[in-house]
Protein backbone atom coordinates (compact mmCIF):
# COMPACT_ATOMS: atom_id res chain seq x y z
CA UNK A 1 0.00 0.00 0.00
CA UNK A 2 2.72 2.44 1.05
CA UNK A 3 4.65 1.63 -2.04
CA UNK A 4 1.73 2.54 -4.26
CA UNK A 5 1.23 6.02 -2.74
CA UNK A 6 4.87 6.73 -3.30
CA UNK A 7 4.53 5.85 -6.96
CA UNK A 8 1.53 8.13 -7.42
CA UNK A 9 3.42 10.95 -5.72
CA UNK A 10 6.33 10.42 -8.03
CA UNK A 11 4.06 10.44 -11.06
CA UNK A 12 2.35 13.67 -10.10
CA UNK A 13 5.62 15.37 -9.37
CA UNK A 14 6.73 14.32 -12.84
CA UNK A 15 3.60 15.80 -14.39
CA UNK A 16 4.02 19.07 -12.49
CA UNK A 17 7.57 19.20 -13.75
CA UNK A 18 6.30 18.64 -17.28
CA UNK A 19 3.75 21.40 -16.95
CA UNK A 20 6.34 23.82 -15.62
CA UNK A 21 8.63 22.91 -18.47
CA UNK A 22 5.88 23.61 -20.98
CA UNK A 23 5.11 26.93 -19.38
CA UNK A 24 8.79 27.83 -19.51
CA UNK A 25 8.92 26.90 -23.20
CA UNK A 26 5.84 29.01 -23.92
CA UNK A 27 7.35 32.01 -22.22
CA UNK A 28 10.67 31.66 -24.04
CA UNK A 29 9.07 31.12 -27.44
CA UNK A 30 6.73 34.05 -27.01
CA UNK A 31 9.57 36.33 -25.94
CA UNK A 32 11.67 35.20 -28.91
CA UNK A 33 8.67 35.61 -31.20
CA UNK A 34 8.19 39.20 -30.10
CA UNK A 35 11.87 39.93 -30.73
CA UNK A 36 11.58 38.42 -34.21
CA UNK A 37 8.51 40.53 -34.95
CA UNK A 38 10.01 43.85 -33.91
CA UNK A 39 11.99 44.48 -37.15
CA UNK A 40 8.95 43.49 -39.22
CA UNK A 41 6.76 45.78 -37.21
CA UNK A 42 9.30 48.57 -37.54
CA UNK A 43 9.32 48.10 -41.30
CA UNK A 44 5.54 48.19 -41.66
CA UNK A 45 5.16 51.05 -39.22
CA UNK A 46 7.80 53.17 -40.97
CA UNK A 47 6.24 52.49 -44.37
CA UNK A 48 2.99 54.08 -43.19
CA UNK A 49 4.43 57.30 -41.81
CA UNK A 50 4.01 60.62 -43.53
CA UNK A 51 7.41 61.31 -45.17
CA UNK A 52 9.45 63.29 -42.70
CA UNK A 53 7.68 61.90 -39.66
CA UNK A 54 10.08 58.95 -39.58
CA UNK A 55 12.59 61.44 -38.17
CA UNK A 56 10.71 62.05 -34.96
CA UNK A 57 12.40 61.36 -31.69
CA UNK A 58 11.51 59.17 -29.85
CA UNK A 59 10.21 56.99 -32.70
CA UNK A 60 6.49 56.39 -33.09
CA UNK A 61 5.50 52.74 -32.83
CA UNK A 62 2.13 53.31 -34.41
CA UNK A 63 2.14 55.91 -37.16
CA UNK A 64 -0.29 58.73 -36.80
CA UNK A 65 -1.68 59.64 -39.26
CA UNK A 66 -1.41 56.56 -41.45
CA UNK A 67 -0.13 57.45 -44.89
CA UNK A 68 -0.71 54.77 -47.53
CA UNK A 69 0.60 56.71 -50.49
CA UNK A 70 4.23 55.83 -49.71
CA UNK A 71 3.65 52.58 -51.56
CA UNK A 72 2.77 54.41 -54.76
CA UNK A 73 5.06 57.40 -54.34
CA UNK A 74 8.03 55.20 -53.49
CA UNK A 75 7.35 52.94 -56.45
CA UNK A 76 7.46 55.79 -58.97
CA UNK A 77 9.98 57.80 -56.95
CA UNK A 78 7.98 60.93 -56.19
CA UNK A 79 10.30 63.64 -54.94
CA UNK A 80 13.48 61.89 -56.03
CA UNK A 81 14.18 64.22 -58.96
CA UNK A 82 14.84 61.70 -61.63
CA UNK A 83 12.00 59.36 -60.69
CA UNK A 84 12.36 55.63 -60.22
CA UNK A 85 11.23 52.94 -62.60
CA UNK A 86 10.33 50.04 -60.34
CA UNK A 87 7.75 48.76 -62.81
CA UNK A 88 10.41 48.18 -65.43
CA UNK A 89 12.81 46.71 -62.85
CA UNK A 90 10.07 44.36 -61.73
CA UNK A 91 9.73 43.21 -65.36
CA UNK A 92 13.49 42.65 -65.61
CA UNK A 93 13.56 40.72 -62.34
CA UNK A 94 10.65 38.52 -63.41
CA UNK A 95 12.35 37.84 -66.75
CA UNK A 96 15.71 36.92 -65.22
CA UNK A 97 14.16 34.89 -62.42
CA UNK A 98 11.80 33.02 -64.76
CA UNK A 99 14.35 32.01 -67.37
CA UNK A 100 16.97 31.12 -64.76
CA UNK A 101 14.47 28.89 -63.00
CA UNK A 102 13.57 27.08 -66.23
CA UNK A 103 17.25 26.50 -66.96
CA UNK A 104 17.92 25.25 -63.46
CA UNK A 105 15.00 22.83 -63.46
CA UNK A 106 15.80 21.31 -66.87
CA UNK A 107 19.54 20.92 -66.41
CA UNK A 108 19.47 19.83 -62.77
CA UNK A 109 16.77 17.19 -63.33
CA UNK A 110 18.74 15.61 -66.17
CA UNK A 111 22.07 15.67 -64.37
CA UNK A 112 20.70 14.43 -61.06
CA UNK A 113 18.99 11.53 -62.83
CA UNK A 114 22.30 10.60 -64.44
CA UNK A 115 24.06 10.62 -61.09
CA UNK A 116 21.27 8.78 -59.27
CA UNK A 117 20.34 6.02 -61.66
CA UNK A 118 22.81 5.39 -64.47
CA UNK A 119 26.06 3.51 -64.07
CA UNK A 120 29.12 4.84 -65.84
CA UNK A 121 32.83 4.84 -65.13
CA UNK A 122 33.95 7.73 -62.91
CA UNK A 123 30.46 8.50 -61.70
CA UNK A 124 31.22 8.52 -57.99
CA UNK A 125 34.35 10.59 -58.42
CA UNK A 126 32.47 13.15 -60.51
CA UNK A 127 29.74 13.30 -57.91
CA UNK A 128 32.28 14.00 -55.18
CA UNK A 129 33.64 16.81 -57.36
CA UNK A 130 30.11 18.13 -57.59
CA UNK A 131 29.78 18.07 -53.80
CA UNK A 132 33.04 19.94 -53.40
CA UNK A 133 31.79 22.59 -55.85
CA UNK A 134 28.86 23.09 -53.53
CA UNK A 135 31.23 24.49 -50.93
CA UNK A 136 33.12 26.94 -53.11
CA UNK A 137 31.90 30.51 -52.73
CA UNK A 138 30.89 32.22 -55.91
CA UNK A 139 33.41 34.97 -55.27
CA UNK A 140 36.28 32.56 -55.90
CA UNK A 141 35.36 32.22 -59.57
CA UNK A 142 33.88 35.68 -60.03
CA UNK A 143 36.84 37.32 -61.79
CA UNK A 144 37.55 34.78 -64.58
CA UNK A 145 33.83 34.37 -65.31
CA UNK A 146 33.45 38.13 -65.58
CA UNK A 147 36.40 38.26 -67.97
CA UNK A 148 34.89 35.45 -70.03
CA UNK A 149 31.53 37.22 -70.36
CA UNK A 150 33.25 40.51 -71.13
CA UNK A 151 35.18 38.81 -73.90
CA UNK A 152 31.92 37.40 -75.26
CA UNK A 153 30.39 40.89 -75.22
CA UNK A 154 27.69 39.93 -72.74
CA UNK A 155 28.24 42.76 -70.26
CA UNK A 156 25.15 44.83 -69.52
CA UNK A 157 22.87 42.07 -70.83
CA UNK A 158 20.79 39.52 -68.94
CA UNK A 159 22.75 36.62 -70.46
CA UNK A 160 25.43 36.27 -67.74
CA UNK A 161 22.64 36.08 -65.18
CA UNK A 162 20.64 33.43 -67.03
CA UNK A 163 22.77 31.24 -69.32
CA UNK A 164 25.03 29.65 -66.63
CA UNK A 165 21.94 28.16 -64.97
CA UNK A 166 21.32 26.05 -68.07
CA UNK A 167 24.56 24.27 -67.16
CA UNK A 168 23.79 23.77 -63.44
CA UNK A 169 26.81 25.98 -62.80
CA UNK A 170 28.51 26.90 -59.57
CA UNK A 171 27.77 26.09 -55.96
CA UNK A 172 24.07 26.73 -56.31
CA UNK A 173 23.74 24.34 -59.26
CA UNK A 174 25.68 21.69 -57.36
CA UNK A 175 23.39 22.17 -54.38
CA UNK A 176 20.29 21.54 -56.49
CA UNK A 177 21.89 18.49 -58.14
CA UNK A 178 22.57 17.09 -54.68
CA UNK A 179 18.99 17.76 -53.60
CA UNK A 180 17.44 16.17 -56.70
CA UNK A 181 19.73 13.17 -56.59
CA UNK A 182 18.75 12.48 -52.99
CA UNK A 183 15.15 12.57 -54.08
CA UNK A 184 15.63 10.29 -57.09
CA UNK A 185 17.39 7.77 -54.86
CA UNK A 186 14.22 7.41 -52.81
CA UNK A 187 12.16 6.29 -55.82
CA UNK A 188 12.06 2.46 -55.74
CA UNK A 189 13.97 0.88 -58.66
CA UNK A 190 11.12 -1.59 -59.25
CA UNK A 191 9.14 1.26 -60.76
CA UNK A 192 11.66 1.73 -63.53
CA UNK A 193 12.86 -1.87 -63.91
CA UNK A 194 9.62 -2.92 -65.57
CA UNK A 195 9.88 -0.10 -68.09
CA UNK A 196 13.51 -0.98 -68.86
CA UNK A 197 12.59 -4.64 -69.47
CA UNK A 198 9.89 -3.46 -71.84
CA UNK A 199 12.63 -1.75 -73.82
CA UNK A 200 12.28 1.79 -72.57
CA UNK A 201 15.52 3.76 -72.97
CA UNK A 202 17.18 5.93 -70.36
CA UNK A 203 15.54 9.07 -71.65
CA UNK A 204 12.14 7.40 -71.78
CA UNK A 205 12.50 6.27 -68.17
CA UNK A 206 13.49 9.78 -67.21
CA UNK A 207 10.78 11.66 -69.07
CA UNK A 208 7.92 9.23 -68.50
CA UNK A 209 8.57 7.94 -64.99
CA UNK A 210 11.24 9.73 -63.00
CA UNK A 211 10.56 13.36 -63.92
CA UNK A 212 6.78 13.16 -63.36
CA UNK A 213 7.40 11.42 -60.03
CA UNK A 214 9.82 14.09 -58.89
CA UNK A 215 7.29 16.92 -58.87
CA UNK A 216 7.69 17.57 -55.13
CA UNK A 217 11.46 17.89 -55.50
CA UNK A 218 11.06 20.11 -58.56
CA UNK A 219 8.72 22.23 -56.47
CA UNK A 220 11.35 22.58 -53.78
CA UNK A 221 13.96 23.53 -56.33
CA UNK A 222 11.62 26.06 -57.94
CA UNK A 223 10.94 27.72 -54.58
CA UNK A 224 14.61 27.84 -53.62
CA UNK A 225 15.76 29.19 -56.95
CA UNK A 226 12.96 31.75 -57.10
CA UNK A 227 14.05 33.18 -53.76
CA UNK A 228 17.70 33.11 -54.79
CA UNK A 229 17.26 34.93 -58.11
CA UNK A 230 14.68 37.34 -56.79
CA UNK A 231 17.04 38.51 -54.06
CA UNK A 232 20.30 38.13 -55.94
CA UNK A 233 22.32 41.29 -55.68
CA UNK A 234 25.95 40.55 -56.48
CA UNK A 235 25.49 39.21 -60.00
CA UNK A 236 23.26 42.03 -61.23
CA UNK A 237 25.70 44.44 -59.55
CA UNK A 238 28.60 43.03 -61.55
CA UNK A 239 26.86 42.62 -64.89
CA UNK A 240 24.13 45.27 -65.25
CA UNK A 241 25.04 48.93 -65.69
CA UNK A 242 22.22 50.74 -67.45
CA UNK A 243 19.33 52.17 -65.50
CA UNK A 244 16.76 50.43 -67.74
CA UNK A 245 18.31 47.03 -67.14
CA UNK A 246 18.38 47.12 -63.37
CA UNK A 247 16.66 44.55 -61.18
CA UNK A 248 14.57 45.37 -58.11
CA UNK A 249 17.51 44.63 -55.82
CA UNK A 250 19.71 47.12 -57.67
CA UNK A 251 16.94 49.69 -57.88
CA UNK A 252 16.41 49.77 -54.13
CA UNK A 253 19.87 51.24 -53.77
CA UNK A 254 18.72 54.50 -55.36
CA UNK A 255 17.08 55.49 -52.12
CA UNK A 256 20.44 55.17 -50.42
CA UNK A 257 22.18 57.56 -52.77
CA UNK A 258 20.00 60.47 -51.78
CA UNK A 259 20.93 63.30 -49.49
CA UNK A 260 18.40 62.31 -46.86
CA UNK A 261 17.11 58.80 -47.21
CA UNK A 262 13.33 58.70 -47.58
CA UNK A 263 12.87 55.86 -45.15
CA UNK A 264 9.09 55.79 -45.30
CA UNK A 265 9.11 55.28 -49.08
CA UNK A 266 12.09 52.96 -48.93
CA UNK A 267 10.43 50.68 -46.38
CA UNK A 268 7.22 50.68 -48.40
CA UNK A 269 9.00 49.62 -51.60
CA UNK A 270 11.16 47.11 -49.70
CA UNK A 271 8.00 45.50 -48.38
CA UNK A 272 6.62 45.25 -51.90
CA UNK A 273 9.88 43.67 -53.09
CA UNK A 274 9.85 41.13 -50.25
CA UNK A 275 6.17 40.34 -50.63
CA UNK A 276 6.45 37.65 -53.36
CA UNK A 277 8.98 35.72 -51.26
CA UNK A 278 6.80 35.88 -48.16
CA UNK A 279 3.68 34.85 -50.08
CA UNK A 280 5.60 32.02 -51.75
CA UNK A 281 6.82 30.90 -48.35
CA UNK A 282 3.31 30.65 -46.98
CA UNK A 283 1.96 28.95 -50.09
CA UNK A 284 4.82 26.49 -50.48
CA UNK A 285 5.89 26.15 -46.87
CA UNK A 286 5.65 22.38 -47.02
CA UNK A 287 7.98 22.18 -50.04
CA UNK A 288 10.41 24.65 -48.62
CA UNK A 289 10.77 22.91 -45.29
CA UNK A 290 10.97 19.51 -46.96
CA UNK A 291 13.80 20.77 -49.14
CA UNK A 292 15.86 21.87 -46.18
CA UNK A 293 15.16 18.57 -44.50
CA UNK A 294 16.30 16.53 -47.50
CA UNK A 295 19.58 18.40 -47.85
CA UNK A 296 20.36 18.59 -44.17
CA UNK A 297 19.28 15.28 -42.76
CA UNK A 298 19.37 12.68 -45.47
CA UNK A 299 22.74 13.93 -46.66
CA UNK B 1 25.11 -13.28 -73.63
CA UNK B 2 28.26 -11.58 -72.34
CA UNK B 3 28.48 -9.43 -75.42
CA UNK B 4 24.88 -8.40 -74.96
CA UNK B 5 25.40 -7.43 -71.34
CA UNK B 6 28.49 -5.40 -72.08
CA UNK B 7 26.70 -3.70 -74.95
CA UNK B 8 23.91 -2.75 -72.59
CA UNK B 9 26.38 -1.42 -70.05
CA UNK B 10 28.12 0.60 -72.73
CA UNK B 11 24.83 2.10 -73.80
CA UNK B 12 23.98 2.91 -70.21
CA UNK B 13 27.35 4.56 -69.66
CA UNK B 14 26.89 6.62 -72.80
CA UNK B 15 23.43 7.69 -71.65
CA UNK B 16 24.89 8.54 -68.24
CA UNK B 17 27.48 10.86 -69.73
CA UNK B 18 24.84 12.45 -71.93
CA UNK B 19 22.59 13.10 -68.95
CA UNK B 20 25.29 14.73 -66.88
CA UNK B 21 26.77 16.59 -69.86
CA UNK B 22 25.18 19.96 -68.98
CA UNK B 23 26.85 19.84 -65.59
CA UNK B 24 30.12 18.49 -67.03
CA UNK B 25 30.23 21.47 -69.37
CA UNK B 26 29.17 23.91 -66.67
CA UNK B 27 31.66 22.45 -64.22
CA UNK B 28 34.53 22.57 -66.73
CA UNK B 29 33.86 26.18 -67.63
CA UNK B 30 32.39 27.84 -64.56
CA UNK B 31 34.06 25.88 -61.75
CA UNK B 32 37.22 23.96 -62.68
CA UNK B 33 38.07 26.16 -65.67
CA UNK B 34 37.40 29.34 -63.76
CA UNK B 35 39.48 28.26 -60.78
CA UNK B 36 42.32 27.30 -63.10
CA UNK B 37 42.05 30.58 -65.01
CA UNK B 38 41.98 32.41 -61.72
CA UNK B 39 45.31 30.79 -60.81
CA UNK B 40 46.84 31.98 -64.08
CA UNK B 41 45.42 35.49 -63.70
CA UNK B 42 46.77 35.66 -60.14
CA UNK B 43 50.30 35.63 -61.57
CA UNK B 44 49.63 38.73 -63.66
CA UNK B 45 49.21 42.45 -63.26
CA UNK B 46 45.96 43.12 -65.08
CA UNK B 47 44.06 46.39 -64.89
CA UNK B 48 41.39 45.13 -67.30
CA UNK B 49 41.85 47.93 -69.86
CA UNK B 50 45.58 47.38 -70.30
CA UNK B 51 47.06 44.05 -71.43
CA UNK B 52 47.90 41.53 -68.73
CA UNK B 53 51.52 41.33 -67.72
CA UNK B 54 53.14 38.28 -66.13
CA UNK B 55 54.65 39.19 -62.76
CA UNK B 56 55.13 35.78 -61.13
CA UNK B 57 54.46 35.62 -57.41
CA UNK B 58 54.49 39.38 -56.88
CA UNK B 59 50.76 39.55 -56.12
CA UNK B 60 51.09 36.95 -53.40
CA UNK B 61 54.12 38.66 -51.94
CA UNK B 62 52.44 42.05 -51.76
CA UNK B 63 49.34 40.42 -50.39
CA UNK B 64 51.16 39.32 -47.27
CA UNK B 65 52.30 42.89 -46.73
CA UNK B 66 48.85 44.32 -47.39
CA UNK B 67 47.25 45.53 -44.13
CA UNK B 68 43.78 45.42 -45.70
CA UNK B 69 44.23 41.75 -46.56
CA UNK B 70 44.94 40.99 -42.89
CA UNK B 71 42.14 43.28 -41.82
CA UNK B 72 39.63 41.45 -44.03
CA UNK B 73 40.81 38.09 -42.71
CA UNK B 74 40.50 39.38 -39.16
CA UNK B 75 36.99 40.70 -39.71
CA UNK B 76 35.87 37.44 -41.28
CA UNK B 77 37.40 35.43 -38.45
CA UNK B 78 35.78 37.57 -35.76
CA UNK B 79 32.46 37.20 -37.49
CA UNK B 80 32.98 33.46 -37.26
CA UNK B 81 31.79 33.58 -33.65
CA UNK B 82 28.37 33.43 -35.29
CA UNK B 83 29.05 29.80 -36.19
CA UNK B 84 29.12 28.38 -32.62
CA UNK B 85 26.54 30.97 -31.59
CA UNK B 86 24.14 29.77 -34.27
CA UNK B 87 24.89 26.15 -33.46
CA UNK B 88 23.95 26.60 -29.81
CA UNK B 89 21.06 29.07 -30.09
CA UNK B 90 19.65 27.23 -33.12
CA UNK B 91 19.71 23.96 -31.19
CA UNK B 92 18.07 25.46 -28.11
CA UNK B 93 15.26 26.96 -30.18
CA UNK B 94 14.84 23.76 -32.14
CA UNK B 95 14.58 21.76 -28.90
CA UNK B 96 11.83 24.09 -27.72
CA UNK B 97 10.07 23.97 -31.07
CA UNK B 98 10.17 20.17 -30.88
CA UNK B 99 8.10 20.06 -27.69
CA UNK B 100 4.53 18.88 -28.02
CA UNK B 101 2.61 22.02 -27.19
CA UNK B 102 -0.22 23.92 -28.79
CA UNK B 103 0.40 26.68 -31.34
CA UNK B 104 3.62 24.91 -32.30
CA UNK B 105 3.19 25.25 -36.06
CA UNK B 106 2.54 28.94 -35.59
CA UNK B 107 5.79 29.35 -33.66
CA UNK B 108 7.72 27.34 -36.20
CA UNK B 109 6.51 29.51 -39.06
CA UNK B 110 7.28 32.67 -37.14
CA UNK B 111 10.82 31.62 -36.26
CA UNK B 112 11.50 30.47 -39.75
CA UNK B 113 10.11 33.43 -41.65
CA UNK B 114 13.10 35.82 -41.37
CA UNK B 115 15.41 33.34 -43.06
CA UNK B 116 13.20 33.23 -46.16
CA UNK B 117 13.65 36.88 -46.94
CA UNK B 118 17.11 38.13 -47.72
CA UNK B 119 19.06 40.55 -49.79
CA UNK B 120 19.01 44.28 -50.24
CA UNK B 121 15.58 44.96 -48.76
CA UNK B 122 16.48 43.23 -45.50
CA UNK B 123 19.90 44.88 -45.32
CA UNK B 124 18.27 48.29 -45.72
CA UNK B 125 15.71 47.44 -43.06
CA UNK B 126 18.53 46.74 -40.61
CA UNK B 127 20.30 49.97 -41.48
CA UNK B 128 17.13 51.68 -40.37
CA UNK B 129 16.73 49.48 -37.27
CA UNK B 130 20.28 50.34 -36.21
CA UNK B 131 19.98 54.05 -37.01
CA UNK B 132 21.58 55.67 -33.99
CA UNK B 133 19.05 58.48 -33.54
CA UNK B 134 15.77 57.38 -35.12
CA UNK B 135 16.22 53.59 -35.13
CA UNK B 136 14.16 51.21 -33.08
CA UNK B 137 17.12 49.42 -31.52
CA UNK B 138 18.43 52.38 -29.63
CA UNK B 139 14.89 53.46 -28.80
CA UNK B 140 14.36 50.15 -27.00
CA UNK B 141 17.73 50.43 -25.25
CA UNK B 142 16.70 53.91 -24.17
CA UNK B 143 13.54 52.49 -22.59
CA UNK B 144 15.67 50.34 -20.32
CA UNK B 145 18.03 53.19 -19.63
CA UNK B 146 20.95 52.46 -21.89
CA UNK B 147 22.43 55.02 -24.24
CA UNK B 148 22.96 52.94 -27.39
CA UNK B 149 26.13 53.24 -29.47
CA UNK B 150 26.27 54.44 -33.07
CA UNK B 151 26.24 50.77 -34.23
CA UNK B 152 27.04 50.81 -37.96
CA UNK B 153 28.87 54.11 -37.63
CA UNK B 154 31.17 52.96 -34.85
CA UNK B 155 34.12 50.76 -35.66
CA UNK B 156 33.83 48.86 -32.37
CA UNK B 157 30.09 48.21 -32.70
CA UNK B 158 29.68 47.46 -36.39
CA UNK B 159 30.53 43.76 -36.12
CA UNK B 160 28.36 43.17 -33.03
CA UNK B 161 25.52 44.84 -34.94
CA UNK B 162 26.00 42.46 -37.87
CA UNK B 163 26.16 39.49 -35.50
CA UNK B 164 22.88 40.53 -33.86
CA UNK B 165 21.32 40.83 -37.27
CA UNK B 166 22.60 37.37 -38.16
CA UNK B 167 20.79 35.87 -35.18
CA UNK B 168 17.53 37.04 -36.65
CA UNK B 169 18.02 34.86 -39.72
CA UNK B 170 18.71 31.70 -37.76
CA UNK B 171 15.80 29.81 -39.29
CA UNK B 172 17.76 27.66 -41.74
CA UNK B 173 20.02 25.83 -39.26
CA UNK B 174 17.16 25.71 -36.76
CA UNK B 175 14.93 23.90 -39.19
CA UNK B 176 17.63 21.38 -40.01
CA UNK B 177 18.03 20.64 -36.31
CA UNK B 178 14.30 20.26 -35.98
CA UNK B 179 14.23 17.71 -38.77
CA UNK B 180 17.17 15.91 -37.16
CA UNK B 181 15.41 15.81 -33.81
CA UNK B 182 12.31 14.36 -35.38
CA UNK B 183 14.33 11.66 -37.07
CA UNK B 184 15.44 10.23 -33.69
CA UNK B 185 13.24 7.21 -32.88
CA UNK B 186 10.97 7.96 -29.87
CA UNK B 187 11.52 4.33 -28.88
CA UNK B 188 14.96 5.27 -27.59
CA UNK B 189 13.55 7.89 -25.23
CA UNK B 190 10.87 5.52 -23.99
CA UNK B 191 13.45 2.85 -23.23
CA UNK B 192 15.61 5.37 -21.41
CA UNK B 193 12.64 6.57 -19.34
CA UNK B 194 11.92 2.99 -18.27
CA UNK B 195 15.55 2.66 -17.26
CA UNK B 196 15.16 5.76 -15.12
CA UNK B 197 17.32 8.15 -17.14
CA UNK B 198 17.16 11.84 -16.26
CA UNK B 199 16.29 14.57 -18.72
CA UNK B 200 19.94 15.54 -19.01
CA UNK B 201 21.08 11.96 -19.55
CA UNK B 202 18.53 11.53 -22.32
CA UNK B 203 19.75 14.73 -23.94
CA UNK B 204 23.41 13.82 -23.60
CA UNK B 205 23.25 10.17 -24.65
CA UNK B 206 20.36 10.10 -27.12
CA UNK B 207 19.71 13.56 -28.53
CA UNK B 208 23.28 14.71 -29.05
CA UNK B 209 24.53 11.54 -30.81
CA UNK B 210 21.26 11.44 -32.76
CA UNK B 211 21.66 14.88 -34.23
CA UNK B 212 25.44 14.84 -34.61
CA UNK B 213 25.32 14.46 -38.42
CA UNK B 214 22.99 17.45 -38.57
CA UNK B 215 25.26 19.37 -36.25
CA UNK B 216 28.13 18.58 -38.57
CA UNK B 217 26.18 19.76 -41.60
CA UNK B 218 25.27 23.02 -39.88
CA UNK B 219 28.86 23.54 -38.82
CA UNK B 220 30.21 23.20 -42.36
CA UNK B 221 27.49 25.33 -43.91
CA UNK B 222 27.94 27.93 -41.18
CA UNK B 223 31.65 28.28 -41.87
CA UNK B 224 31.13 28.46 -45.61
CA UNK B 225 28.40 31.06 -45.20
CA UNK B 226 30.75 33.24 -43.15
CA UNK B 227 33.08 33.33 -46.11
CA UNK B 228 30.25 34.50 -48.37
CA UNK B 229 28.96 37.54 -46.49
CA UNK B 230 28.60 40.15 -49.19
CA UNK B 231 25.26 41.82 -49.84
CA UNK B 232 24.61 42.82 -46.24
CA UNK B 233 27.96 44.54 -45.73
CA UNK B 234 28.03 46.06 -49.20
CA UNK B 235 24.67 47.71 -48.53
CA UNK B 236 24.93 48.37 -44.81
CA UNK B 237 28.47 49.63 -44.34
CA UNK B 238 30.43 49.29 -47.58
CA UNK B 239 33.16 47.79 -45.40
CA UNK B 240 33.42 50.78 -43.11
CA UNK B 241 33.79 52.62 -40.88
CA UNK B 242 37.53 52.64 -41.34
CA UNK B 243 37.43 49.08 -42.82
CA UNK B 244 36.06 47.68 -39.56
CA UNK B 245 33.59 45.54 -41.51
CA UNK B 246 35.73 44.79 -44.54
CA UNK B 247 34.75 41.17 -45.09
CA UNK B 248 37.02 39.03 -47.20
CA UNK B 249 34.77 38.66 -50.24
CA UNK B 250 33.96 42.35 -50.15
CA UNK B 251 37.68 43.01 -50.41
CA UNK B 252 37.88 40.67 -53.42
CA UNK B 253 34.97 42.52 -54.99
CA UNK B 254 36.52 45.93 -54.38
CA UNK B 255 39.83 44.88 -55.88
CA UNK B 256 38.22 43.40 -58.96
CA UNK B 257 35.40 45.78 -59.75
CA UNK B 258 36.24 49.03 -58.02
CA UNK B 259 39.99 49.20 -58.57
CA UNK B 260 40.02 46.79 -61.55
CA UNK B 261 42.97 44.85 -60.17
CA UNK B 262 42.08 41.52 -61.73
CA UNK B 263 45.38 39.83 -60.92
CA UNK B 264 45.39 40.85 -57.28
CA UNK B 265 41.72 39.92 -56.85
CA UNK B 266 42.47 36.49 -58.30
CA UNK B 267 45.31 35.97 -55.86
CA UNK B 268 42.90 36.82 -53.03
CA UNK B 269 40.35 34.41 -54.49
CA UNK B 270 42.92 31.64 -54.58
CA UNK B 271 43.84 32.16 -50.96
CA UNK B 272 40.14 31.89 -50.10
CA UNK B 273 39.86 28.73 -52.17
CA UNK B 274 42.77 27.25 -50.23
CA UNK B 275 41.24 28.20 -46.88
CA UNK B 276 37.87 26.66 -47.75
CA UNK B 277 39.43 23.45 -49.05
CA UNK B 278 41.48 23.13 -45.86
CA UNK B 279 38.40 23.65 -43.71
CA UNK B 280 36.31 21.16 -45.60
CA UNK B 281 39.10 18.60 -45.56
CA UNK B 282 39.64 18.98 -41.81
CA UNK B 283 35.96 18.76 -41.09
CA UNK B 284 35.58 15.49 -42.94
CA UNK B 285 38.81 14.16 -41.48
CA UNK B 286 37.76 14.70 -37.90
CA UNK B 287 34.05 14.12 -38.26
CA UNK B 288 34.42 10.38 -37.76
CA UNK B 289 35.41 10.94 -34.14
CA UNK B 290 32.21 12.57 -33.12
CA UNK B 291 29.60 12.15 -35.80
CA UNK B 292 27.43 9.12 -35.34
CA UNK B 293 25.59 7.87 -38.41
CA UNK B 294 22.73 5.64 -37.38
CA UNK B 295 22.49 3.92 -40.73
CA UNK B 296 26.22 3.43 -41.27
CA UNK B 297 27.66 -0.08 -41.26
Amino acid sequence: MGKKTKEINWLSRQSIQDKLMKLFIYICLTAGGIIICIPFWWMISTSLKVPGREFIFPPEWIPNPIYWRNYIEGWVGTGTGRGLDFTRWLGNTVFITGFSMIGTIISVSLVAYGFARLRFPGRDMLFILCLITMMIPQQVTMVPIFILFRWMGWLDTFKPLIIPHYFAAGSIGAFYIFLMRQFYLTIPPELTDAAIIDGCGAFGVFSRIMFPLSKPAVGIMAVFSFIFHWNDFMNPLIYLYSYEKYTLALGLRFFQGMFTIRWAQLMAVSLLVLLPCVVLFFVAQKYYIQGIVITGVKG
Amino acid sequence: MMAKVSKRLRREALAGYLFISPWLLGFSIFSAGAIGASAVISFTEWRLFTPAEFIGLTNYRSLFRDPLFWQSLKVTCIYMVTVPLHLVVGLVIALMLNAKIRLMSFFRTLYFLPSVIAGVAVALLWVWVFDSTFGIFNAILMEIGIQGPKWLGDKRWVLPALIIMGLWGLGGPMLIYLAGLQAIPTMLYEAATIDGATRWQKFRYITIPGISPVLFFNLIMGIINTFQVFTTVYIMTGGGPNNASLFYVLYIYKNAFKWLRMGYASALAWILFGIILTFVFMMFRFSKYWVYYGGAK
